[in-house]
């Protein structure tokens, strides 16, 4: 197993696998009386956070204390960090906690990739600005598989704001590294130059590609981007790119609907759509703990055996 | 082949006494001898005797004009931390340079006859090389009024090179009539090509990598705008544009249409811009994080022979030094540069001689005589073959070329260690540096 989280562009086949089948173990841990598996006693997992996000954090926080690892989270808000301190001098403060994973969310991209240069021990990338959220794509890959019962010649279409979204690259690396033919749907403005490189499909036109997708990840689009002019009005978004009740009509019987969340609905996710029982969001956040007891498992030197 | 001269012997004399250089290659030609009287270059030919004269035994050294550098930034006045005139200087003895044109991006900026005089004097204290200021084009480098070029080009800095560097001069207006102020005073105005409404943020070259990396872009068009507006109002009103650290394909291009049209448009680029590439950027390492940013591989083919043919005029280093909390942080946080002084010309051998895009008389020309002559300096220094012949001043710089070294940035003069070559084995050594007959560099350390 790899030594640090920090991409799923360089994550391989077997070990993303891995990733999921272990994941599948941790789920079951969830369904016992007792939700605790004695395996990371003794172990330091710091949640590192520079952007707010209760989501992801408590995820991560859940599944650490499951694997009866302590969990030291450390803000930046209000802390040293806000007051200008590196982010070498809180690596070596982490270091001098004697932290064996550090979970880092961090608004720079490369964050999480500086920070492994500087800590003996493990990182795991939990969002960095731009460019990747591997426990996000590895807990939808978890979910897609376990609804649809494989990967492997799938159509994924992610549609939203690709260019800014860790969400996209994260996902459209790990579903095509697991067989998924995957297509990104957006405005032109909102795909980045340079993505002919990408393992992707790309399209502009959501409704000719709906029909042949087996899945659909929706991302959320700031209202931000259209003060800088990525597109004319949020309404033009939904009507050209908003999933709405007569889109989720256009796609298979079967196909999912999937949110990283958090949703800006009646923008890019009509509510019902949301809630309808095509959407895998409730899910998802169980299935964001048992991916991510997977990955602290893992990377603090776990087989697949599991006590 | 280093030089056995015993240091005890040798004339301290600031004149610099007289140097017989035993063996020289001028230009990489045939061997001879060369003497060095005070300030002047007195005499080249086979087995010249000298008596009195310290004698160095520079068998099967190249011995080049003095080199120049139109693109320094030596921080002082401001980030001593980084830099000072002393230490930049000694960097670019180091380097072979007997000349750096000193960037006006300071704290505060060489906007004023002060500050420019203030660098000027430094440089001349320190010794190590001559300091020409470089003047902001702008008050504070904000790009809304002209500062006082004519009591800059006045002073006892003469500066005759403006530039914002590190802004670019971005109203059309303005950058029109700096272009033509300068005409009084045969100034050219150097630009730092970015659009800045296209860059704003702008981590890295827009494209593949930049897309993957999740890094704002800097989009080559963003620099070939600026380039082609500014190579039209050039033509325009008959001006000299400059344009500074040339990084992409296109503007090559644009370069070369410019030309054909005969309007008085130079340019530069830098040895990391002839070298590296933006997917060095996957480390996330900000000591490749420069501006303009590494481009791709076809960019740097295009620079390279570009350069060759003459399209781009000169390489200049765009030396940056930088303390290590600006350089050691997460990519965005940190600042933009590279050390270059130390580098530029084994790195220049190693992109332009070792393939054979350039002899070694082009690359002098491309590393001294033509920054002299867009910088201004005296008529003598234009020509490279002119500058080693008698009667030149003695700026000379003494080059192993089957030398390798590995670069190590704690060995380097400069205060800073800002280098994307450390462990690189490179080729190419400056032996010693001879500013004005006084050597500054002898046996490969500052004298
Ligand atoms: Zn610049």
């Amino acid at each position: 197993m790899i030594r640090h989280l920090l991409s799923t562009e360089d994550l391989g086949r077997d070990d993303a696998l891995l990733v999921l089948d272990t994941a599948e173990y941790m789920a079951t841990v969830a369904d016992r009386s007792v939700k605790k598996l004695p395996t990371l006693r003794g172990r330091t997992v710091v949640n590192l956070f520079f952007e707010d996000s209760t989501r992801t954090r408590t995820s991560f926080e859940v599944a650490a204390k499951r694997l009866s690892a302590d969990v030291i989270n450390f803000s930046a808000r209000g802390s040293s960090v806000s007051k200008g301190e590196s982010l070498k001098d809180t690596a070596l403060t982490l270091e001098a906690m004697g932290a064996d994973v550090v979970v880092c969310r961090h608004p720079a991209s490369g964050a999480p990739r500086r920070l492994a240069g500087w800590v003996r021990g493990s990182v795991v990338n939990a969002g960095d600005g731009t460019h990747e959220h591997p426990t996000q794509a590895l807990l939808d890959a978890f979910t897609i598989r376990r609804r649809l019962g494989r990967l492997d010649g799938l159509s994924v279409t992610i549609v939203g704001d690709i260019l800014h979204s860790r969400v996209a690259r994260s996902n459209m690396w790990l579903l095509s590294t697991l067989g998924a033919a995957v297509t990104v749907v957006a405005p032109p403005t909102l795909v980045p130059v340079g993505i002919e490189r990408w393992p992707v499909t790309v399209s502009y036109d959501l409704d000719a590609v709906l029909p042949k997708s087996d899945v659909v990840i929706v991302l959320r689009v700031q209202r931000e981007r259209m003060t800088a002019a990525f597109f004319p009005t949020e309404r033009e978004y939904t009507r050209r790119y908003g999933l709405d009740a007569d889109r989720l009509a256009a796609m298979p019987a079967s196909a999912l609907v999937m949110h990283p969340g958090p949703m800006v609905r009646g923008m890019e996710i009509a509510s019902d759509v949301a809630d309808s029982t095509r959407s895998t969001a409730v899910e998802q956040v169980a299935n964001g703990v048992s991916v991510r007891m997977a990955v602290l498992y893992l990377l603090l030197g776990g087989t697949r055996e599991v006590a | 082949m280093t030089q056995r001269v015993d240091a005890a012997v040798r004339d301290p004399v600031d004149s610099g006494g007289r140097w017989l250089l035993r063996g020289v290659r001028p230009l990489g030609g045939a061997a001879v001898d060369m003497l060095l009287d005070g300030p002047v270059l007195a005499e080249i030919g086979p087995a010249l005797s000298a008596p009195g004269a310290t004698v160095l035994d520079a068998d099967g050294l190249i011995a080049l004009p003095g080199l120049v550098d139109l693109h320094t930034h030596l921080r002082e006045p401001g980030r001593e931390d980084a830099e000072t005139v002393a230490s930049g200087t000694r960097a670019a003895a180091l380097g072979g340079f007997t000349t750096v044109f000193a960037m006006a991006n300071t704290e505060p900026v060489a906007d004023t006859a002060g500050v420019v005089e203030q660098v000027w004097r430094l440089g001349r204290t320190a010794g190590h090389c001559d300091v020409r200021p470089v003047g902001a084009v702008t008050e504070g480098l904000h790009g809304a009024r002209l500062a006082e070029l004519g009591a800059m080009a006045s002073s006892a800095a003469a500066v005759r090179v403006f530039s914002d560097d590190g802004n670019c001069v971005s109203d059309a207006v303005l950058m029109r009539r700096a272009l033509e102020y300068v005409k009084a005073f045969d100034g050219v105005i150097a630009q730092h090509a970015q659009e800045p409404r296209l860059t704003e943020n702008a981590q890295l070259n827009e494209g593949v990598v930049s897309a993957r990396l999740g890094l704002p872009g800097w989009p080559a068009a963003a620099e070939e705008a600026i380039i082609a507006r500014d190579a039209l109002l050039a033509g325009h009103v008959g001006s000299r544009l400059h344009v500074c650290h040339v990084s992409t394909a296109g503007s090559v291009e644009i370069l070369r249409w410019a030309k054909s049209k005969g309007w008085r448009v130079t340019a530069e680029v830098t040895p990391h811009h002839l070298l590296l590439t933006d997917d060095l950027a996957a480390s996330y390492d900000p000591v490749y994080k420069v501006n303009p940013p590494l481009r791709t591989a076809a960019d740097v083919e295009a620079l390279r022979a570009g350069l060759a043919d003459g399209t781009i005029d000169c390489i200049a280093t765009d030396h940056a030094p930088h303390a290590p909390q600006d350089k050691e942080t997460e990519w965005a946080a940190a600042r933009p540069g590279m050390v270059g002084l130390e580098t530029a010309l084994s790195i220049a051998i190693m992109v332009m001689v070792e393939p054979g895009l350039l002899d070694w008389a082009g690359l002098a020309d491309r590393m001294a005589g033509a920054p002299s002559r867009i910088g201004g300096l005296p008529q003598a220094s234009r020509d490279v073959a002119a500058a080693l012949r008698p009667g030149a001043v003695a700026n000379v710089v003494l080059l192993d070329p089957a030398a390798r070294w590995t670069v190590d940035p704690h060995a380097f003069a400069s205060r800073s260690r800002n280098t994307p070559y450390a462990g690189r084995s490179l080729p190419g050594r400056v032996q010693a540096t001879f500013l004005r007959g006084r050597p500054t560099v002898l046996d490969g350390k500052i004298v």
